[in-house]
This record gives structure tokens, C-alpha cells and sequence, in this order.
């Protein structure tokens, strides 16, 4: 029996922040520290795992199996591949640069407020590692609550209603879910075990209902259209540290739900819905796009923003072969990344003027030139500019989907235009065109700022310019889980028709220019 | 991979970083590092150019850049002919326009920053040209579009600044959109992305089709003419050429760069380096040309009538690429690259030349309150002249060498379109030669027409500017002497170079119809220089007349022929409204929030009545289960 070290990863958060319970309510600092010293160190113990990681085989590592409750065969089972290994890391990650986003912004109930933190991310990491699929609605589950909290508890002025849709929304979802994961459990052999359940042939009328029973819980969770309206209120009434974990990790959940059951376990039915899943994508990634353009609330933008850059996360996955399914994984990070960033910002300077209208704002380059460099890199980041990570993740989601269905990705790329239609307009309203006077003694951004920004500004270089250094860790399990829906490991080939399938097999003639028509 | 290439591109990105980061603190010094950089760019530059002279060529990859499945991109360099040519245009102006910035951004706010911005715009551009795939060609290619955003609104606190950067940004992107797709259809058809594998198998896609929808395409057309999207965005081509003029919002220098060397050029480029794939594609070829000939005429109609002196030059830039493309629509590539390399240093020295003139005139840039500054700024008044004379195409000079040959090879060329095209680029050499000096005895002949205040500041600019000027001068000049044409006593070293990337032009016409030709377009360039000194010099009551008589046609010329007004309302106005009001409004709020919020609303109602049922009432109660009971055994009844 090696290290339980998944376990360590979900409890340290729990119990640490059950801990912060042991530290007196006025001693705020003290609360602080202990949460971001708590969060550091859930980082570092993350960080073996990247190490020790075998990107060669598809199979569940840093395994731990025990029994739970024998009766119905559930178990404590935990263990992570090639697609859940990074949402581990970035989950911690994002944790600590909430807590430090946080830092002043929270002024109620601050004790409360870290707990809620620390144990959100125990019950997301879980999320992560369960093999067990009833394990999984658990920890599924259990975020929901402390995410309500951070919406009801410390959101703005209409938050009793945006928590109230957040959690009504997902829960319909999730409660199809159950009755879905009891199905498969009753059909399937008395088990949980996904792995198990991965295996088995059910008929395809029952993957059918399954599938849309699934759907149910993931499509809100992404949020895929047309089942998004819960994200611009969440997004618009959380905290800052609220919004930067929705858009960061929970709203990758869905896909990952996607990823990890709905497409092993349900194969047929996966190829069958493909088109539904690929139309409602599109429908996402222009209608979120084009919505964009109507926004008047910051925060409202960057969340419509989200449910088109899912509905590429989303068309990735469901495009069926290699380079859109690691394109869409990775854009799912690359989403909490810079989405994550961009609400880190946004917190950053409502702090500051206690205001998300777009035309509040005017000219701060001139007064916060740091912070409008972090911001455009972020912008443009999230617009796909080559050289950062939201190029890569576009590029292989739209040539994956092209070599599936081309004219998908006609439709999907348009995105990219709208993406940078809406993105420079906010970027100039809020920092170019005249200085609004009203922030001329708006403060530049602190250390503590700029230290909260920097890891994300590394990821996107990194990511940006190294992608195979992530891209690696999902290789193997990617074309397993491939091959699993479509029978081949490539996944779906070409829709394209052409006839030069070989070309450059049967090609053997070195460089040599084409003889051009002479007189 | 040998040193000085990487040198090339990556001293300026070391430049930029560096004075991005640490230039606040070295003020008025921060200029040292990105001039440096470039000059050693330059040397390398030219010491790789002399490489390639000497038969050395490199393809060579630094690291895989993405790995997905079957498809792998690195990133890597590619030095061969052509890439030499276009380092040496890009480094040449990029340092010539960073020595002039010195003077010309003195005192400026955000000095370091411009600075950082033009080595950041250096680095992309060589990206661009050393890239040995197409992926990497995106990267510069995208990266270029940001230097652009960042310097066109450098003064961002100006609206329109701010508006002019944008939209050169998503302009370009609507390029873009084709381009991407046609990297994904050449990934499609060569299972790759890097040039070498590509060219070389080019054949295989000559005759082959694909379906899209239920319809069949030739492959190297739809190739093609993806591709040219992207390179109608970038090089300011109808119907995308509505950034480039609004691109002087930017700093002077900033203009010379775009026009001439680091952003329009790239769709040129990609035209050239991809021309195995154009020349399988008779239909791409005639529409690249028709697009070409049309451009051209459109945007010198527009230069002739315009009164601000850049919106003057940069409509002559998108006229002059348009030759370009010409070239290339008639299979003329290496014609293309030749304009493209004499018009850089033309273009440059009339864009360096008109922020001289606007430093003299203290910001103001219309030409109303200009004329006669000969006397007071001799040094940009000879170099403009050179200028203007190189870009009207007087013999000797090296706009006449390229602009002929594009004209010959258009003649001759077994291109459809050729004979227009020559006959378009023939009546536009005329009205080039005439807004051309249109504008030159504007601005420095005649009375002069501003304020006794800027006469009294009027002098001429500082040498750090002038300088640069005459080293342009020299290139307006001489730039031409690499290719002149056999026909005239020359041995076209400029194809014979280029000839193992660019091959051959499809057809050459015979030197006595080379001759013919020269002379027409000769003659029509001197008509426009007669004719503008006969407008603006003998006789200036004359412009008025013309266009009194021809209300119509000035309006149209002078409003650009409402090109933006016609994107406002077809493009711009329905997205905002289809967003505001039909997807937000309507189906946002008005369908789905309705439906979200109304089934709680339903089920809160139906709970509502329901209860209304429990009303503690015993007798209720049992008829209730009375009624229970019958309706079941009435069910099983029917059932059985």
C-alpha cells in the first residue's frame, strides 16, 4: 500500500479548514495566514503527483480501494489518469490565488469565509479523484454547498437570488444524475466502479436515457446552451474569490463529467448524440459571443464569455478525435486560467471603485498601467493570440472538429472573431479612451496583487509556447478513451472528403517545386 | 542552427521585454537597447543574406511546439531567398524608423513604451518570415496584428486612437477566419503543416476535389483562396482594406513601419512563399488579379481628392500592394516581392517625410495650411521629391523598375485577367504620378496657407530624422538597380535570386512589347506629374471647377466611397442590435429566463391549489378516497 496521497490531497483542505474553527473569530490575520499557509502547502503536495505520474498508461494511478458501505458495493475508491491529473494542481492553485484575492475584499464573517474556501476545494479535488461513481455524486454534491454560501453569504446585493438559481439549477440536474447513477447500478452489475461499468454492453436504448439523464447534470454544470442562465447571476452576485473558482474549476466539472462517464460508459450513445451535442456547442460559442456585445456589467461579460469558450471546451470533447478531445481538455484549463485571471482582475479593481459598470470606467492605462498590462495579456489570451495557452486549446479544438465535421468548425471559428470584437471593446472602455476623473486616485495594483497575478501570467506563457509538457499527460488516456466511444484510438478520422488520404507515404520526391506553365 | 538567425528575431524580443519592463526607469534612454537590437538584427540580417547568396540555405526546426495525435507543429526557421530579402526589408526600415523615432517621439509620455512596442513589432514580423511552417506564419502573422493594436492606439486616451486600433485588430481577424480554415484544409490534404513537406507533394493536391456540404471543390483553389483571406486582411485589400488608413492614428513612425515593412508586406509574403499552391489554381490566380486591379483603381481614385497628407499615403499604400498582388494574381511572384521590396523604402521616406512635414507644422496634418515649406525644410523637401518621383515611376528611379515589370508580366500573362489588370495598373500609374505630386506641390510649392504662428515655428527637422530620410532616399533611388530588366540593359538578378523559391513567371512578353509597354506607363505617369502641376501649380482655380462640376464623384472619392458607413450598417449596427435586442432581450430574457423562472413560479402555484385539498375536513377526505377507489377499479376493469 503506497502513500494515500489523494486522500491526503481532499482531507488536508477539510480538516484545515475545520481547524480554522480553532482560532478566535477576531483574530482575523491569524485566520488568513493559516488558510493561505494551508492552501500553499495542499499545492506542494500536489506536485508529486505530476512528478510521479506514468504518462504511459491509461490506467488509474495513485490508486486507494476500500470498502464503504458493503451492502450496496460502494466504495472508497480513488485514483487519477492522464484527464483528471491536472484539474488537481490547478484546483490548488486557484484556492490560493482565491484566498489572496480575497484578502481585504472580505470583511464580513471572514473565518467563515476561509472555511468555506478550504473546504470547497476538498470536496472539488474529490470530485477529481473518485473512481467510484457514487463517491463522485457525493463530493459532486458537497461542492454545491459551500459554493452556495460564497454566493448567498458574501455576494452582492441580489445574491439571495443568484444562489437560490445557482443551486435549484444544478440540483434539478444533479438529481437526474441519480436516478441515472442507480440505473446503471441496478443494470450493471451491483457496482459503482466506473471502470467496471466502462466495460459493460448496455443496450442502446438504455445509454440513450442515460446519456440525457447525464446531460441533465453536466450541460448546467458547463453551462451549455440553453441551460446557462444561472452563470451571468452567480457570476455577477459571487465575491471575486467566488467567481475565480466557478469560472476556474467548477464550471470544468460538467465537461469532465462528460469526459469521465457519460462517453466511457455510454459509447453508443455518445457517437449517436454526437451532432445534438456538436449544434448545441456551436449554438453556445456564437450565441454566448454575440450576447457579449450587449453587455453593460463587467462581470456579466466575462460570464457570457464563459458559456462561448465551454461551448468550445464542449464541441472539442464531442468532436470525437485526438486533437479536439487534448484541445478540449486543455481548453478547459486554459479557460480557468485566464477566465480565472480575468476575474481576479475584475476583483482586483472593484475593489477599488465598487462598481462593474462598463461605462463607469475610461482611461485607466493612464493610472494603473501594470494592472492594464496584466488585463491585455489576459484579454488576449482569452481571444486565442498565438503564443498564449488559448490558442493552442482553440487551434487543436477547431482542427480537430474540422477533420471530424469542416463545416463545424466554420461555424466555431466566426467565434474567434466575435471572442476579439467583444474582448477589445471591453479591454477599451474600461482602460483606453479618455481618463474618467473619478479614478484619478485610483491606486496602481500592490505586491500582493501582482503576486496574485503573476502565476496565472506564467501559465499562459507556459502553456502558450511549452503545450506539450501538458499535452503529454493525456495522450495514452485520451486515445484510450477513444477508442472506447469510437473504436479507434485516433478517434473519428476525416469527414473530409479528399482523396489524398496518403500523400505524403507515396511521396518520395525530396524538395522540388512545381514546373510552372512555361511560354 | 546557427547563431546569427536566431539572433534575428530574438534580440528584439529581448529588446522588447526588457524595455517593456525596466525602460520607465531609463527615460529618455530607454531608446538605446531596441536600436542596438535592431542594427544587430540588420547586420545578421544582411550577413545571412550573403549566406544565401552563397548557395546556404537552412531548414531546421528549434523544438516541437504542439503534439496532438498525429499532428505535430515545431517551431523552426526556414532561411531561403526569399525569407533573406524580406529580413533585410524588415530590419532596414525597422532601424531606420527607431533611429527617426528618437527625434520624432521626443518628450513624448510613454517614450519607453513606444519603444518596446516597435522591437515587439520587429520581432513579430521576422517571426513571420523565418517561420518554417505555417502555424509559426500564424504566430507572427497574429503577433504583428497586436504590435499593430498596441502602436496605431499608442495614444489611447484618444478615442479614436483607441477605435483605429481595434478595428485594425478584428479587421484583420475577419482575414483570419480564412486563413485558419485553409491551414486546416492544407493540414487535411498534407497531413501537415511545415513548408518542406508540403511544396514538395503540392502536386498530389493538383486535380483532386473535396465535398463541403454537398458541394465540390477544386482543393487548390479552396486552399488558395482561404489563404488569400488572410492576406487580404493583412496587406488592406478590398473589401478589408478599411484599417490601414485609419491606421495613421498612430504615431508617424508607426505608419512608415506598417506600410512599408512589418504588416501590410505579410500578406504579400504569404502569397509568395505559398505559390506552388496558387499556381495549381487558375481560378485563385484571376480572382487574386481581379481583387488586385480593383483595389488598386478604388483606393487611387480615393488618394486623389484626400486633404489630410498620411490619408493621402495610405491610400497610395493599398493602392500599391494591390500592384503586388497583381503580380502575383498573374503568376508574377517574384515581380510582386520586388515592388514590395522598392516600395518599402518609397513608402517609408514619404511617411517618415510627412512626419517630418507635421513635426515642422507642429501636429497639424492638412494639407490646406500647408505650401511652399520647400524653403524651410530643404532636406525633407529633396527627399520627398525622390520619394514622389520613385512612386510615380520615372525612369531611374526604382519604383518605375518594379512597377513595370508587374505591368509587363500582366500583359503578357496567360492569366485571364492579366490584360485588365495591365490596363488597370496603367491608368492608375497616372493617377499615382498625379496625386503624388498633387500632394508634393501642395505642401511645399506656393504661398504658404497656415497660421503666422506655425510659419514663425516652421524649420527644418533635426538631423536624428532628416538623417534617416536620406538613407531612404538612397533606397527610393537605387532600390531598383537589383532587377533591371534585360530589355533595357540590365540581367534581372532580382528573378534569377528568387528563382528557387518563386520559379518562374508564367510567360514573358517579347522585349519589344517590354518597351512598348515601359513606354505607356512611362507616359502615363508623366501626363499625372503634368497634369498635377497644371492643376495645383498653373492653374488652382482649376480642382475647384472639376469638382463643382463633378459634385457625385468628389463626394464620392472624398467620403472613401462610404465603405465604413456601409460596414457601420450592414456589419456593425445589426450585430448590436441582433445582440441587444434579439438574443439578450428576446431570447435570453424573454424565453429562457421565463421559462427558468416560471417553472418554480408553476410548480409553487400547483402546490398552492394543492393544498387548498387538505383542508382537515373528514368528509372531504373520504370522498376523495371514494373517488380514489372507483377510478382505480374502473382502470383495472378497462385494462383487463
Amino acid at each position: 500500500m503506497s502513500f494515500p496521497i489523494l486522500s491526503l490531497l481532499i482531507f488536508l483542505p477539510v480538516f484545515g479548514g475545520i481547524a480554522l474553527l480553532g482560532i478566535s473569530k477576531e483574530n482575523i490575520k491569524n485566520v488568513k495566514v493559516m488558510a493561505l499557509i494551508i492552501s500553499l502547502f495542499e499545492l506542494v503536495c500536489t506536485l508529486p503527483l505530476l512528478f510521479a505520474f506514468d504518462k504511459t498508461t491509461h490506467a488509474m494511478q495513485f490508486v486507494e480501494r476500500h470498502d464503504w458501505i458493503k451492502l450496496f458495493n460502494i466504495e472508497y475508491y480513488l485514483g487519477i489518469d492522464g484527464i483528471s491529473i491536472l484539474f488537481i494542481p490547478l484546483s490548488a492553485l486557484i484556492t490560493i490565488l482565491c484566498i489572496l484575492v480575497s484578502w481585504n475584499s472580505i470583511q464580513t464573517k471572514v473565518r467563515e469565509f476561509f472555511i468555506a474556501m478550504l473546504l470547497l476545494e476538498g470536496a472539488m479535488i474529490g470530485v477529481f479523484c473518485s473512481v467510484d461513481f457514487f463517491l463522485f455524486y457525493i463530493f459532486w454534491e458537497a461542492m454545491l454547498i459551500p459554493m452556495f454560501l460564497l454566493i448567498g453569504v458574501w455576494g452582492g446585493p441580489n445574491r439571495i437570488y443568484a444562489a437560490t438559481k445557482f443551486f435549484l439549477y444544478t440540483l434539478v440536474g444533479s438529481l437526474l444524475m441519480l436516478v441515472g447513477i442507480i440505473t446503471l447500478y441496478i443494470k450493471g452489475g451491483n457496482t459503482f466502479d466506473i471502470l467496471v461499468l466502462a466495460e459493460q454492453n448496455f443496450p442502446v436504448k438504455t445509454q440513450l436515457i442515460l446519456f440525457w439523464a447525464f446531460f441533465a447534470a453536466f450541460a448546467v454544470k458547463v453551462p451549455m446552451w440553453p441551460v446557462h442562465t444561472w452563470l451571468p447571476d452567480a457570476h455577477t452576485e459571487a465575491p471575486a474569490a467566488g467567481s475565480v473558482v466557478l469560472a476556474g474549476i467548477l464550471i470544468k466539472m460538467g465537461a469532465y463529467g462528460f469526459l469521465r462517464f457519460s462517453m466511457p460508459i455510454l459509447p453508443e450513445a455518445t457517437s449517436m448524440m454526437m451532432m445534438p451535442m456538436l449544434v448545441l456547442s456551436l449554438i453556445g460559442i456564437v450565441y454566448g459571443g454575440i450576447i457579449c456585445l450587449a453587455q453593460t456589467d463587467l462581470k456579466r461579460l466575462i460570464a457570457y464569455s464563459s458559456v462561448s469558450h465551454m461551448g468550445f471546451v464542449t464541441l472539442g470533447i464531442f468532436a470525437l478525435n485526438t486533437q479536439s478531445v487534448e484541445g478540449g481538455i486543455l481548453q478547459m484549463i486554459n479557460h480557468g486560467v485566464v477566465t480565472g485571471a480575468l476575474f481576479l482582475g475584475i476583483g482586483m479593481v472593484y475593489e477599488r471603485t465598487h462598481t462593474r459598470k462598463i461605462s463607469d470606467y475610461g482611461g485607466l492605462a493612464t493610472n494603473m498601467p501594470i494592472f492594464a498590462s496584466f488585463f491585455l495579456l489576459f484579454t488576449l489570451a482569452s481571444v486565442g493570440l498565438p503564443g498564449t495557452n488559448g490558442f493552442i486549446g482553440e487551434f487543436l479544438i477547431l482542427l480537430g472538429s474540422f477533420m471530424t465535421r469542416p463545416w463545424v468548425a466554420l461555424i466555431a471559428a466566426s467565434g474567434l472573431i466575435i471572442g476579439a470584437w467583444y474582448m477589445l471593446w471591453l479591454y477599451q472602455r474600461i482602460f483606453f479612451n479618455p481618463v474618467n476623473s473619478k479614478w484619478d486616485a485610483i491606486k496602481e495594483l500592490d505586491m500582493r496583487e501582482i503576486m496574485t497575478l503573476m502565476p496565472m501570467v506564467i501559465l499562459i506563457f507556459w502553456i502558450g509556447l511549452f503545450p506539450n509538457t501538458i499535452l503529454d499527460y493525456m495522450h495514452v488516456s485520451v486515445s484510450h478513451l477513444l477508442s472506447q466511444v469510437t473504436g479507434n484510438p485516433e478517434g473519428i478520422a476525416s469527414g473530409v472528403q479528399l482523396a489524398v488520404n496518403h500523400a505524403l507515404e507515396t511521396a518520395n520526391q525530396g524538395v522540388q517545386h512545381v514546373q510552372q506553365i512555361s511560354h | 542552427m546557427p547563431t546569427y538567425l536566431l539572433i534575428i528575431p530574438f534580440l528584439p524580443l529581448f529588446s522588447f521585454v526588457f524595455t517593456f519592463l525596466f525602460g520607465k526607469r531609463m527615460g529618455d534612454n530607454s531608446h538605446w537597447l531596441p536600436i542596438a537590437a535592431v542594427l544587430t538584427s540588420f547586420s545578421c540580417a544582411l550577413y545571412a543574406f550573403f549566406q544565401v547568396k552563397n548557395g546556404y540555405h537552412v531548414n531546421q526546426d528549434l523544438y516541437i511546439w504542439i503534439s496532438s495525435g498525429s499532428m505535430s507543429v515545431s517551431v523552426g526557421f526556414l532561411l531561403d531567398e526569399l525569407t533573406s530579402v524580406m529580413l533585410i526589408v524588415v530590419t532596414s526600415i525597422s532601424s531606420l524608423v527607431h533611429i527617426y523615432s528618437v527625434g520624432y517621439m521626443k518628450g513624448e509620455d510613454g517614450y519607453y513604451r513606444f519603444f518596446s512596442y516597435l522591437s515587439l513589432f520587429t520581432f513579430s514580423m521576422l517571426m513571420l518570415v523565418l517561420g518554417n511552417n505555417f502555424l509559426q506564419l500564424f504566430f507572427g502573422w497574429e503577433a504583428v496584428g497586436l504590435s499593430s493594436y498596441l502602436l496605431i492606439g499608442f495614444y489611447y486616451e484618444k478615442k479614436s486612437a483607441a477605435d483605429a486600433g481595434k478595428k485594425a485588430f478584428i479587421v484583420n481577424r475577419f482575414g483570419d477566419f480564412g486563413f485558419i480554415l485553409g491551414l486546416f484544409l492544407i493540414y487535411a490534404s498534407f497531413g501537415t503543416l511545415h513548408y518542406e513537406p508540403i511544396f514538395a507533394n503540392v502536386n498530389q493536391i493538383a486535380n483532386q476535389t473535396f465535398t463541403f456540404l454537398g458541394t465540390t471543390w477544386y482543393l487548390p483553389t479552396a486552399i488558395a483562396l482561404l489563404l488569400f483571406c488572410g492576406a487580404m486582411g493583412k496587406s488592406a485589400q478590398l473589401p478589408l482594406h478599411v484599417w490601414l488608413p485609419d491606421a495613421m492614428e498612430g504615431p508617424t513612425p508607426v505608419s512608415a513601419l506598417i506600410h512599408a515593412a512589418t504588416m501590410v508586406t505579410a500578406g504579400v509574403f504569404l502569397v509568395a512563399r505559398c505559390n506552388p499552391i496558387f499556381t495549381l489554381s487558375m481560378t485563385a490566380l484571376n480572382i487574386i488579379t481581379i481583387v488586385g486591379s480593383i483595389t488598386c483603381l478604388f483606393a487611387a481614385t480615393i488618394a486623389l481628392t484626400q486633404t489630410d497628407i498620411k490619408r493621402v499615403v495610405a491610400y497610395s499604400t493599398v493602392s500599391q500592394l494591390a500592384y503586388m498582388f497583381i503580380a502575383c494574381g498573374v503568376g508574377a511572384y517574384s515581380a510582386g516581392v520586388f515592388h514590395l521590396f522598392t516600395h518599402a523604402y518609397f513608402k517609408a521616406l514619404l511617411f517618415l517625410g510627412c512626419g517630418s512635414i507635421i513635426l515642422g507644422m507642429h501636429h497639424e496634418q492638412e494639407v490646406k495650411y500647408m505650401g511652399g515649406l520647400k524653403k524651410y525644410m530643404p532636406i525633407t523637401y529633396w527627399t520627398f521629391l525622390l520619394a514622389s518621383l520613385s512612386i510615380s515611376g520615372v525612369p531611374g528611379f526604382a519604383g518605375f523598375f518594379s512597377k513595370d515589370e508587374i505591368l509587363a508580366m500582366a500583359f503578357a500573362s496567360p492569366v485571364g485577367a492579366g490584360k485588365f489588370a495591365w490596363f488597370i495598373g496603367t491608368l492608375v500609374a497616372g493617377m499615382t504620378a498625379f496625386y503624388s505630386f498633387r500632394l508634393f506641390l501642395l505642401i511645399f510649392h506656393g504661398e504658404f496657407r497656415g497660421t503666422d504662428k506655425q510659419k514663425a515655428h516652421l524649420k527644418e527637422s533635426p538631423k536624428v530624422v532628416t538623417i534617416p530620410l536620406i538613407l531612404l532616399a538612397v533606397g527610393a533611388v537605387a532600390a531598383g538597380n537589383f532587377g533591371i530588366p534585360v530589355v533595357i540593359g540590365g540581367d534581372a538578378n532580382w528573378g534569377h535570386f528568387l528563382e528557387p523559391v518563386l520559379g518562374h513567371a508564367l510567360a514573358h512578353p517579347s522585349h519589344a512589347t517590354e518597351l512598348i509597354l515601359m513606354i505607356i506607363s512611362v507616359s502615363a505617369g508623366a501626363f499625372g506629374i503634368f497634369l498635377a502641376w497644371k492643376m495645383y501649380m498653373k492653374n488652382p482655380e482649376m480642382p475647384r471647377t472639376i469638382s463643382e462640376r463633378y459634385p457625385m464623384l468628389y463626394k464620392l472619392s472624398l467620403n472613401k466611397y462610404y465603405v465604413d458607413e456601409i460596414y457601420d450598417f450592414l456589419i456593425v449596427k445589426p450585430a448590436l442590435f441582433l445582440s441587444r435586442n434579439v438574443i439578450l432581450n428576446f431570447f435570453d430574457i424573454a424565453v429562457i429566463e421565463r421559462i427558468v423562472n416560471g417553472i418554480p413560479k408553476l410548480i409553487g402555484q400547483l402546490s398552492g391549489s394543492m393544498r387548498k385539498m387538505q383542508d382537515g375536513l373528514v368528509s372531504h377526505y373520504l370522498a376523495y378516497m371514494c373517488g380514489g377507489t372507483v377510478f382505480i377499479i374502473i382502470w383495472m376493469v378497462v385494462r383487463a
